[in-house]
């Protein structure tokens, strides 16, 4: 025990011994949260609507007033009618385009049915449906207003279904509660699979290994000697994210922190794991580090942090069974937003202590005291 | 020129020597647009929805099977009580409760009935489009009965341009690209750089009768190709599997890249006037660069709903600006004519860039 603690005094000597890494380690992930959660949100606002109103009636400036009243659109009535407004969403200075036919209101009096027509730029998928979900929705409302001051009542009967939506867990509807938790996990993974995988290789690389080799340690001390470091610095690069996270974005905490810290710490062994396992087949740091980028960009893309997990093919789902950074943006988000306790993510649990045994485990066996 | 060609050649053998390098940088664009167009999926299809009916009659039954119909829900099964619902929420599984009250049929028939559409809305987007469609299921479903039947008084067409079938690896084609050119152009470069003055290589090549200047461009040229065969790589990948369109000019498809190429090892070389090794260098380009880059460039997310502060922040970088000139290009087969103001810009941060780098490149290490 005593060799792992004179180890472990080495590596943090190293560690806090690098000027340049300390802020890199600490103060980037931190200013990366605070800068990133704001950008990292697929929150519909600003969207640029053009409108293009033949009609000219009151009805069709109520509708316009409506959508202008909105936070998320910003209304720009043009002159023209389909081709200066595609030439618009072409140049990129916006995204739908309203057309409002000549004739609108008279069709409403006439026959109580009207048509719009609805252009979008379909580039970003998600982007386009949400726009189209709440511009039905103001379309909607709007529809109930002149139905009231417009049709007779006898002809506009109240609707016979009332549909009533409850939002739990984040009643504000603010993204950032969903992104918070899991950008923290994303830059904890990170920091500590990078450190690690960037770390024996090191060693190799300057030749400092083979001194070590020849010394009478262990290969299971050295390998706790080089990996309790980052575990340590990894969580308290997570307590310290989430700290920000409360008191810049008040981000919920509705379950147990100690639970998500005891998760915390079998899964950061898994990254760890993963990050020595590449730096034990490694020749030289910038292959280390491209390695464990390629299995980073996988793992992210495929975390459900951006894109549910839910809208993937089965086979993607299958894949992301295998993914560690998927167990613990699901963890996170459960126990911070609803509350779960032990028993709702006992799965996740099992599941990732058994990654944590299998990958140290190849580690250890792939780590040979040889150069 | 021997020697600077004897220079280049050095490079490419180190480039070439390291094959998992070059694995990585080949294999990650192809597995990221094979991830992009076939996995990543934005639009939202077999959603959990479990339903607590309490009515339990031939009304609510015909409802609750309309719901199923469609490939957007996926029954998670019944709920007897209210308390279930949190129960099930914190699994986490369901995402959807639909809740039928006890006098369904009854307040139908009298023409008050209301279904409660509870929606687990950890992630706001996903509880948003899910209620809405699970609302446009209900409105079909009473429009089913004629004498229920509520005349529908604005009706919306709408069109998708562009993309029609929200295919998302024609949004992310153009963005993977362009984090391909970064990765090689700017981060490679500076670790190829650093590792040199680790090594103490650099002296060597300082003291040697190459002029510094030469020595900059020496490290340039061979990454500046490395990059061109991977961008051509990827985008021809692209195109055979997702058929992605390319609808503009070839000729300023070249261009454009050759111009974000340039910016991007300046930017590298920027970088590797500032970092003593490997690691510091790596660590700058993947927190200044990488990540900004993915985050900021409205590659996945679009810029137009950030706040303003980083509204400005994006506009400082270079791939933002490539890959509004990427999507015009490919997507909607734009010209100079509409892409100048891009263009123009990436032209000043690149002499900008250059003119900086070549001024912080020090002949001597301290």
């Amino acid at each position: 025990m005593r060799i792992v603690l004179h180890l472990l005094r080495k590596e943090f000597l190293q560690v806090f011994r690098n000027k340049g890494m300390l802020p890199i380690i600490f103060v980037a992930p931190v200013m990366q949260l605070l800068i990133l959660v704001h950008a990292a949100d697929f929150e519909v606002r600003n969207v640029h609507l053009i409108v293009s109103d033949m009609d000219g009636s009151s009805t069709s400036r109520g509708l316009i007033a409506r959508f202008n009243a909105s936070d998320r659109f910003h209304v720009d009535r043009i002159i023209g009618g389909f081709p200066e407004g595609m030439a618009a969403i072409d140049a990129g200075d916006a995204d739908a385009l309203l057309r409002i036919p000549a004739g609108f209101e008279a069709d409403l009096r006439r026959k109580a049915h009207g048509d719009l027509m609805l252009d979008l730029n379909g580039v970003d998928g998600q982007f386009a449906s949400l726009v189209l979900v709440y511009a039905r929705a103001i379309i909607a409302s709007e529809q109930v207003h002149i139905a009231q001051h417009m049709i007779s009542g006898s002809r506009a009967p109240a609707p016979p279904v009332e549909v009533i939506p409850r939002f739990w867990y984040n009643l504000q509807m603010n993204y950032k509660n969903l992104m918070v938790p899991g950008l923290l996990v994303v830059l904890v993974t990170l920091v500590a699979m990078f450190l690690s995988s960037m770390n024996i290789v090191r060693e190799k690389e300057i030749g400092t290994i083979e001194q070590l080799n020849v010394t009478p340690i262990k290969k299971w001390q050295f390998i706790l000697g080089k990996l309790l470091p980052f575990w340590f610095i990894a969580l308290f690069l997570l307590a310290f994210g989430l700290l920000i996270g409360k008191l810049a974005f008040d981000i919920p905490i509705e379950g147990n922190v100690l639970v998500l810290f005891a998760f915390a710490a079998i899964y950061l062994w898994v990254v760890l794991g993963v990050g020595l396992f590449i730096s034990t087949i490694s020749d030289t740091q910038q292959q280390g580090m491209f390695v464990s980028w390629f299995f980073l960009v996988i793992f992210v893309l495929l975390s459900g942090l951006f894109t549910s997990i839910d809208n993937m093919p089965h086979w993607a789902q299958k894949i992301t069974w295998f993914n560690p950074v998927s167990y613990f943006v699901e963890v996170v988000r459960m126990v911070l937003l609803k509350g779960s306790g032990p028993a709702q993510i006992a799965k996740q649990f099992g599941i990732i202590t058994l990654f944590a045994v299998v990958v140290n485990g190849l580690a250890v066996l792939n780590y040979r005291k040889r150069a | 020129m021997k020697t600077f060609r004897a220079f280049v050649k050095k490079e490419f053998l180190h480039i070439m020597r390291d094959r998992r390098t070059l694995l990585v940088l080949f294999g990650m664009p192809v597995a990221q647009i094979i991830l992009f167009g076939y996995a990543i999926n934005t639009e939202v299809q077999e959603a959990q929805v479990a339903v607590l009916d309490q009515s339990h009659d031939v009304r609510s039954q015909s409802l609750t099977n309309s719901f199923f119909a469609s490939s957007y829900f996926v029954n998670a099964g019944p709920l007897q009580r209210a308390e279930d619902i949190e129960h099930v929420f914190k699994e986490g599984k369901t995402k959807l409760v639909i809740g039928i009250g006890p006098d369904f049929t009854k307040d139908l028939e009298e023409g008050h009935a209301r279904i409660a559409l509870i929606a687990d809305a950890s992630d706001p987007n996903v509880a948003n489009i899910l209620v809405s469609y699970a609302s446009q299921m209900i409105t079909k479903w009473v429009a089913r009965d004629p004498t229920k039947r509520m005349p529908e008084l604005v009706s919306v067409e709408h069109r998708l341009h562009y993309n029609p079938e929200m295919k998302s690896a024609f949004l992310f084609v153009p963005g993977v690209l362009t984090i391909v050119l970064m990765l090689v152009s700017a981060m490679l470069t500076s670790i190829s750089i650093a590792r040199e003055k680790e090594y103490g290589s650099m002296e060597v090549m300082l003291v040697s009768p190459l002029r510094p200047i030469l020595i900059i461009v020496g490290k340039a040229v061979p990454y500046l190709i490395l990059s061109l065969v991977n961008a051509t790589f990827v985008f021809i990948v692209a195109r055979a599997l997702f058929h992605v369109p390319m609808n503009g000019s070839y000729l300023l498809l070249v261009l454009e890249g050759l111009l974000f190429i340039m910016t991007a090892l300046s930017l590298g070389l920027l970088f590797s006037a500032m970092a003593k090794t490997q690691q510091t260098a790596l660590m700058l380009s993947l927190f200044v660069l990488m990540m900004p880059t993915i985050l900021l460039s409205g590659f996945i997310f679009p810029t137009s709903s950030m706040p303003w502060p980083l509204q400005v922040i994006s506009n400082v970088m270079p791939a933002k600006h490539f890959i509004i000139i990427l999507r015009g290009i490919m997507l909607k087969g734009v010209g100079l004519n509409v892409l100048w103001p891009q263009t123009l810009i990436l032209t000043g941060m690149m002499l900008a860039l250059l003119a900086i780098s070549v001024k912080k490149f020090k002949v001597r290490l301290q």
